[in-house]
Order: structure tokens, then C-alpha cells, then sequence
């Protein structure tokens, strides 16, 4: 079915990995499949209730001003109004009140100016009020009713800027944490970090050679096609349902009833089908507002953004500005990295900076090792996670000045790295000691495949990178319940964005011994299951693999229970195996074994329901590295350049489902490729969006890229029963520094800013140099 | 303000119905029609969920008004499928794992099937081409465009 090459580790120690397996490693047809090619499957903004009204929201038209007053007296008296809210109609939350999510953290005093503007606006789009009508039209209307007193503030947009002496300030109240700041001063730098060990001038002491380079990076959009929406409908006695299209319906309950003041258990959450995510679909916009215009008008509300509105007031990731320093002896040893990273964090504290200072030189081990990371302040949309967050943007620079230093002492960019990488035991850059990794095995895949030994094209340039990332666990549930015809419901807590539904079944088949056929997956709502943390963090086939595992051989044991007693025996002598029950230890010869269907079918007289059930917080997640080989042609004449052929190779511990796995890798790769040659945000002197759409916001199209062929590399996760590590985020990280290298590779230019977009080529085709800035 | 009303044929059945003047066909088929498959990703025919066609003609139906529709032929995807029959692109999607998310899927398959009744032999630059007004962020387009290749195939022979 494609290309792809299975590439086996050779390293059969782990669990599960070398079995043969009857759906494991399969490619079976998803069980939400046929309601996605045929319409059918319900998106967020696809459900329509009785008496529905239509929210809409009033955005800032400013980056930065005071919000002196807000009248929304003659939209409340518009004919079809039904509710009006404002900055009012939220309580204010303490300080400090932190909580962890997914890899976010999530800061409720922040969230709530974040989701209604209190005393200032922040960013062009920031929402400062919202209505609900009976229509579009009267909604829309309405908000221009709404008269809003604004006081006009100095605003800034770069990180750099932002930073110095002078410079506006964004939030008075602002602790740097990690920096000394003296008292009464203010400050935009929300953060400072440091990972790393040795010392680096010791280590740069010993190099024969030296390279420092500057970078930057521009904020990308996650781009997920379908924008953010939610259908809140709350009834007079203060209960709740929710609809809405989110990565984590548990988290986004959590969110919504603090800011509404809520008991946790009173609002009941649906997640519909999501229209992609990429880490932007973990926070909430819209649903406190929907939430609360429904509790005022006492009507359920439907609320979507426009893409517009996605663009001006929804998460994307940071923009940087990055310093990168690494040594290395002449026979290819590194002796010392060190970088600085400056990340923009929106206009409240939480940037993914200290995750892109971990991961930054993760490929390598390293004696002496510095990551120092910044989180800065400007008047642009809080970021959200976007797949990876952090990593790609600090390994774009650090892959970027590997690929010069291994050009510079003469080495194959690939041998480079090998002698360079990391192994079990290994310290990793950020501290801990490395567990069973593939690092070196994505490295010789790369190395050895057809495409990294076919000699380029005259004018094409080669260039490849390797990137890193931790990936997670976290709290999960899964329940099988059993039907009276032996046929199995698989309810899961962990949103589906792209084929978990068939991983997580296929593993519940396989341990059950049935045909994946028996076992229909589906989401619960959040009373369905116990709390499970949101999909993010490549954890979902990690995590929920072995809550359903763990939910499996609980139904397992209650099967081999049913069994002992209809046959009088005790428990310790029936063992399951191919669906079925059977006596062991010398019953075997009188006992017909019983399928999995035979105990169903008489269930009531063995005890009744049979249900198996899992709850864990999962822990060891299988870190994952993937390096990327991409082939460019760039048309001088245009500075436009066109990616050729494009190779990941990357580590799955083991691919549940090949499909989805080479579709995580190609999708990975494509968003990077959007990265790194067209994606940026582009603001006026006014600190106001100019690109905000899918014509100026240029994400690849079909015709922009080529197949992208893969490589599964299977070095087990010896925490997980099947070996899984999470593969979803990984392939975002090396595009960027990958095809920068093929760019100087066929250039002899090497960029230093993303994106490398045509006029940006152009340029430095024509100046002879990739030190490039553009007026932005 | 007074509506428009409009008869029209869409997936083979006379549909009537009433509009204001400023409402799109997307907002029809998915606000009071409520056929729901054709997605809103853009409203501005950037993204291509929305694809229908009319008269055979490949359109966003973000920027068709609805009362411009009357008297012609709207096929959407809710009209692909033949009774519990998928359209061999339907089938090859899923086989080939051509979707992850799911969403914009819809406007692929309206916009795929409109090109192999124009050009039942595509070679895979013709197939980029013709999709490349359909965004899609999670596949990387790559088993999208084998599976059309597929079904272009498997319908030739």
C-alpha cells in the first residue's frame, strides 16, 4: 500500500515485539471509518438542539488598551437578544492557581482574562464581550450595539523588544520566575530556565573548532481545518452539558467549571469528532462563553469561530530568537553546546520554552551541555501547544549549526551524529538518564536507505536532521463491557484524533482473543469513565493501550471465574487463550472449552454483568527520535523552493497500526515543510494581523509537496505490553532544520530565519548570503 | 427581510426551501437543511471542505449564494454512496488510511470524484493539482493521493 520500508531493530528484548499477532501490526479499516467518508460523523459545530440560540463574540480591535467601560445596554434591548456577557460576568480567580495539563501548564487567573478581557485588552482579537440570539444575523447585529470605551496603550510584538528597558509592559502584576527582579520593577520576561551539565567553557576549550549562529523563527498557526466550536446548554437548576470539538473533554469540564464556578460533576461534557487539534484544541476559548450565555438565557448555544477568529485569537505557537554555540574536535567529538532561547509566550506567562531547552541538543551525548530559555511577554495571542511544543523551534537552530560543524570538519552529517548519539544510560542533555532509545538505530535506517544513497540531481541540495521528544503518560481510563452475545464495547476517555479508536481495539481483540470485528470503541462523555487527562503528548496509544490492556485481562479474570464455576473447578486451573476459556491441570480431557459468546449468553446465571474496567496514571512513556532526509530543488528565479523527495525515519517502539503510524510521520513532516518555507504570522505597526486566512496564512497544499516515504523503526518500550511509544509529535521536529540544510546544501546559502519563504530566497540568492530580514 | 424561495434538486431529490439573501449554500445545506457533511473551514474557498458540485461543476459552496441554486443538479457528499454501497473512492480512502481527523475528508472525496468524471486516467501531478483546493493538515496528502490514483486505476479495469 506504500512505500514504506519496515525496518526492524534487530533488538528483540522488549515485550510483545517478534510475536506474531492476529490484529497487532495489522492494518485493519478504522471503526469510525465510514462515518467520515460518508458525512455522517459529527463535528463541533455539526449538532443542531431544539430551541438553539447563536453566540458570537466581540473582539479587541486593538493590541494592547484599557478597557475603560463597556455598554451593552442597547444590545441587551435588540428584539431576539437573549443574553449578554461581559468581563462581568466571570469571577475572578486567585493567584496561583496552577495546574498542570497535558504539556501546558494551566494558570486559571491567566485562562480567565484570557477567555473574556478584564482590565486590558491584550492582542487584536481578544474577546471583550459575547451575545446569544435567536439568529446570526440579530447576534452579529448586536455586537455592533455593544459600545466599549477603550483606552489606546503602546503595544510590542517581538520577543527581543519586549524585553528591553522601556519597553511596554503587558502585565503590571508580572513575577519573573527564575530571574532576580528588583522590587518594584516590571518586567515582559515571564520565565527563565537552565538544563544542562559540565561546563561549557571547558568543553569549548577543547574544540578544534567553533560555531555561533543567531536564528528566528515566526509563530505558526497549528492550522487544524476545522475551527474551534461547542454547543453549552445549562437548565435552571445549574447542571450542564457541553458539546464541543476538543482534544481532552475531561479537561476541558475541569476549565469550564472553575471559570463558571461549577461543581466538576454537575457539567456532563461530550467530545464530538475532532477536525484536528495539533495541541490547540487543549485549552478553551469558547465554551465558558457559550456556558455562560446559556446559563443566562437558559437555552442551549451554539458557538464556531470564523477562521478568521481562529487566526486572531487562538493559540499558535511561539516565534523565536535563538543563539546557538557548539564545539567539536576535528575526528567529529562534540565537546560543549550551549544556547539561548528567547520564545514568545503571547500575552500571558506559558511559552513552551523550557520543553524546547530540554530537547534542544537531546540527540547528542554531550560532557558539557547549556540550555537557558526565556519566556517573554508581547501583545500577540496567548500560544497554545502545537505538537511538540517548543522543540521544533529549538531544534531548527541546533540542527541547523550541527549540520554546519560536521560540514565544516568535513563529515557526513549522518556519521556525525552517530558518533555523537545517545544510548540506553546515556545522560540526556536535560538531566535524566536515558531508557531504552532508538536513537542510533533511526540514525543507520537514515544512513542506509535508498534515498540517503541516491546520488541528487545537478542544482539539488540534501539535507537531513534528527529530532526529539519525550512524549507522555498520564491518567487514563478504558471499560469493556460485555454483551449478552459475546460481542464487546470498548469505552474510551481519550479523544480520537487520528486512528486511536482502531489502535486501542485492535489491542483490546488481540488480548481477548476475538475477532476486532466483536469489539465496537467509542468515546464516552465525561460520566462514562473515570477522568482521563487529554489526548496530547503522543500518549494515547501509549496510555490508553495499557489501560485497555489492563481493562482486558480484568474482563479476563472475571471470564475465567464464570468458567470455574460452571464447571466446578477452581479458578487457577482455567487459562484463556483464542477467545475461549479452558480447564487445565488435568480437567481438560471432561471440560469442552468455552468461548468467549457461551459464557455471555449465560452471564445472568453466573453471576450477572460482566464488565472489565482499568484506571492508571501511566508512567514511562518510550521517548521517541526520528531523523529526516529531504532532497530540494530551489528555482532561482523565483527563490521558491520545492521539496523533491522526503524521507522520515523515525522510532514506534512498536506501530500498533502501520497506517496511522507512517500518517503521523507524513503529516508531521508536511506541517513542518509549511514551517519552513511559507508559515508565518505577519503584523502591522499597529500590532494588528494581516495574514489572518488560509489565502495569506499559506499551509502546504497537495501540490506543494511530494509522497513522503517512512521507515518504522521498532526499538521496543519495555514499559508497554506491546512496546508502543508515542509517535505523533516527533515528526514535526527536524523538518525545518532538514530542509534548511538541503537548502545550503544546494544553495551554498545557509538561512538563519524562517520561514525561507520566496522573497526571503530571492533575496539572499541575490545578496549571497541567508542573513536576510524582511520588513516584519 | 423578505427570503427567497428556491426549488432546486439536490443528491437527486426536489428540495425547497427559503433563504435570506446574504446566506451562502453552505449555510443552507448545513443551517436548514441540515446536511451536515459539507464543512465550514473557511467560508472564504480557501480550504475546500465545503466542495459540492453543480451541474457537475466543482464549487465551494461557501461562495455560492443559496439563492442563485434554483432549477440545477447539487450533489454533496451525502449523495455519494449508493444505498449500503460506498463509492470505490469512499472504499479506497478508508483501506488506504486516507484520513485521519476526518473533516476534510468530505470535500476530498466531492472534489476526487469530480476529477475522474473529468479524467479518469490522472497521472499524480494532475491529482495534486486538481486537490491542491482542498486543505488538508493531518495526512501530509500522501495515501489521499494514492488512493485516488488507486480508484482511478481500479474503475479503468
Amino acid at each position: 500500500m506504500t512505500d514504506s520500508n519496515k525496518a526492524s531493530s534487530g533488538n528483540g528484548t522488549g515485550n510483545g515485539n517478534g510475536k506474531d499477532y492476529k490484529w497487532v501490526g495489522t492494518r485493519a479499516v478504522r471503526p469510525d471509518g465510514v462515518d467520515k467518508v460518508t458525512g455522517r460523523a459529527k463535528f463541533g459545530a455539526d449538532l443542531h438542539l431544539p430551541n438553539m440560540l447563536v453566540g458570537k463574540v466581540l473582539r479587541s480591535p486593538h493590541a494592547h488598551a484599557h478597557i475603560r467601560s463597556i455598554d451593552t445596554s442597547a444590545a441587551e434591548a435588540l428584539s431576539g437578544v437573549k443574553a449578554v456577557i461581559t468581563r462581568d460576568d466571570f469571577s475572578d480567580q486567585p493567584k496561583g492557581a496552577v495546574q498542570p495539563a497535558g504539556e501546558m501548564t494551566i494558570n486559571y487567573r491567566d485562562m480567565v482574562r484570557n477567555v473574556m478581557a478584564r482590565e486590558k485588552a491584550l492582542y487584536e482579537g481578544h474577546a471583550i464581550a459575547a451575545v446569544a440570539a435567536v439568529d446570526a444575523r440579530i447576534a452579529t447585529k448586536a455586537l455592533s450595539l455593544i459600545k466599549v470605551d477603550f483606552e489606546v496603550l503602546p503595544h510590542v510584538i517581538d520577543p527581543v523588544a519586549a524585553m528591553e528597558d522601556g519597553a511596554p509592559i503587558i502585565q503590571e502584576d508580572l513575577i519573573a520566575d527564575g530571574m532576580e527582579q528588583s522590587p518594584g520593577s516590571m518586567t515582559n520576561i515571564a520565565k527563565r530556565v537552565e538544563f544542562g551539565h559540565g561546563d561549557v567553557a571547558v568543553g569549548f576549550a577543547e574544540a578544534d573548532v567553533v560555531i555561533e549562529r543567531e536564528f528566528t523563527t515566526q509563530p505558526v498557526h497549528q492550522g487544524y481545518i476545522e475551527p474551534h466550536a461547542c454547543v453549552a446548554s445549562m437548565t435552571e437548576d445549574g447542571q450542564g452539558e457541553l458539546w464541543l470539538s476538543t482534544q481532552g473533554h475531561y479537561v476541558a469540564r475541569g476549565h469550564c467549571a472553575t471559570l463558571l464556578g461549577l461543581d466538576v460533576s454537575k457539567l456532563r461534557v461530550q467530545a464530538s469528532e475532532i477536525g484536528g487539534g495539533f495541541g490547540g484544541k487543549t485549552v478553551v476559548y469558547l465554551e465558558p462563553l457559550a456556558l455562560a450565555l446559556s446559563r443566562k438565557a437558559c437555552q442551549p448555544v451554539k458557538m464556531a469561530m470564523t477562521r478568521e477568529e481562529v487566526f486572531r485569537a487562538t493559540g499558535p505557537t511561539s516565534g523565536a530568537h535563538l543563539w546557538v554555540k557548539v564545539g567539536v574536535t576535528n575526528d567529529g567529538r562534540i565537546t560543549a553546546a550551549d544556547a539561548v532561547l528567547k520564545y514568545q509566550a503571547g500575552a500571558f506567562p506559558g511559552s513552551p520554552v523550557a520543553q524546547g531547552a530540554q530537547c534542544a541538543f537531546a540527540p547528542y551525548e554531550l560532557n558539557h551541555v547549556r540550555t537557558i530559555g526565556y519566556d517573554i511577554l508581547v501583545n500577540r495571542p496567548k500560544v497554545a501547544a502545537y505538537r511538540a511544543p517548543g522543540a521544533p523551534i529549538a531544534e531548527y537552530a541546533t540542527e541547523s549549526v550541527m549540520d554546519e560543524i560536521a560540514e565544516a570538519i568535513g563529515m557526513d552529517p549522518l556519521e556525525f551524529r552517530l558518533k555523537n548519539a545517545p544510548k540506553q544510560g546515556s545522560q540526556s542533555s536535560y538531566g535524566p538518564k536515558f531508557p531504552a532509545i532508538g536513537c542510533i538505530e533511526t540514525l543507520e535506517a537514515a544512513r542506509d536507505h535508498d534515498h540517503y544513497q541516491t546520488p541528487l540531481k545537478s542544482g539539488q541540495g540534501r539535507g537531513v536532521a534528527t529530532g526529539y521528544w519525550f512524549n507522555i503518560g498520564g491518567q487514563t481510563s478504558a471499560t469493556l463491557n460485555l454483551s449478552e452475545d459475546g460481542s464487546v464495547a470498548l469505552v474510551l476517555g481519550t479523544v480520537d484524533v487520528g486512528g486511536t479508536r482502531a489502535s486501542l481495539a485492535m489491542m483490546a481483540a488481540e488480548q481477548l482473543g476475538i475477532d476486532l470485528d466483536k469489539v465496537r470503541p467509542m468515546i464516552g462523555d465525561t460520566s462514562a469513565l473515570g477522568y482521563n487527562m487529554l489526548t496530547g503528548g503522543s500518549r494515547v496509544t501509549f496510555a490508553g493501550g495499557i489501560a485497555v490492556v489492563g481493562a482486558a485481562q480484568d474482563l479476563i479474570g472475571t471470564l475465567k471465574e464464570r468458567a470455574a464455576k460452571f464447571w466446578d473447578i477452581p479458578v487457577d486451573d482455567v487459562e484463556w487463550a483464542d477467545g475461549e476459556a479452558r480447564a487445565t491441570n488435568g480437567y481438560t480431557d471432561n471440560m469442552q472449552p468455552l468461548p468467549l459468546q457461551e459464557i455471555a449468553k449465560d452471564m445472568a446465571k453466573t453471576g450477572g454483568p460482566i464488565v472489565g474496567a482499568h484506571s492508571i496514571n501511566a508512567q514511562g512513556a518510550g521517548p521517541s527520535f526520528g531523523t529526516h532526509v529531504v532532497d530540494v530543488d530551489v528555482d532561482r528565479e523565483t527563490g521558491r523552493v520545492w521539496v523533491t523527495r522526503y524521507t522520515v525515519v523515525q522510532d514506534a517502539g512498536k506501530a500498533i497500526h502501520p497506517s496511522y503510524v507512517e500518517g503521523q510521520y507524513q503529516g508531521g513532516a508536511v506541517q513542518g515543510i509549511g514551517w519552513a518555507l511559507n508559515e508565518e504570522y505577519i503584523y502591522d505597526d499597529n500590532g494588528r494581523l494581516e495574514n489572518a486566512g488560509f489565502l495569506d496564512y499559506r499551509v502546504p497544499v497537495c501540490s506543494d509537496v511530494p509522497m513522503i516515504d517512512t521507515v518504522i523503526v521498532e526499538v521496543p518500550n519495555p514499559t508497554h505490553p506491546y512496546g508502543v511509544r508515542g509517535v505523533g509529535e516527533t515528526p514535526i521536529v527536524p523538518p525545518m532544520a532538514a530542509i534548511s540544510n538541503a537548502v545550503a546544501d544546494a544553495l551554498g546559502i545557509r538561512f538563519t530565519d524562517l520561514p525561507m519563504s520566496p522573497p526571503r530566497v530571492l533575496a539572499a540568492i541575490k545578496a549571497g548570503n541567508g542573513d536576510v530580514t524582511t520588513a516584519n | 427581510m423578505a427570503k427567497y424561495h428556491i426549488t432546486t434538486r439536490i443528491n437527486g431529490d426536489d428540495v425547497e426551501f427559503l433563504c435570506a439573501p446574504e446566506q451562502t449554500l453552505l449555510d443552507v445545506l448545513r443551517d436548514d437543511l441540515r446536511l451536515t457533511g459539507s464543512k465550514e473551514g473557511c467560508a472564504s474557498g480557501d480550504c475546500g471542505a465545503c466542495s459540492v458540485t453543480i451541474d457537475g461543476r466543482l464549487v465551494c459552496s461557501c461562495l455560492v449564494l443559496a439563492a442563485e441554486v434554483g432549477g440545477q443538479e447539487i450533489e454533496t457528499i451525502e449523495g455519494m454512496a449508493d444505498g449500503d454501497r460506498l463509492h470505490p473512492l469512499q472504499q479506497k480512502f478508508l483501506d488506504f488510511a486516507a484520513l485521519q481527523c476526518g473533516v476534510c475528508t468530505p470535500g476530498f472525496l466531492v472534489a476526487a470524484k469530480a476529477l475522474l468524471d473529468h479524467n479518469p486516467n490522472p497521472s499524480e501531478t494532475e491529482v495534486r493539482y486538481w486537490l491542491a483546493g482542498n486543505l488538508c493538515r493531518c495526512t501530509g496528502y500522501d495515501k489521499i493521493v494514492r488512493a485516488v490514483l488507486d480508484t482511478a486505476a481500479e474503475i479503468r479495469n
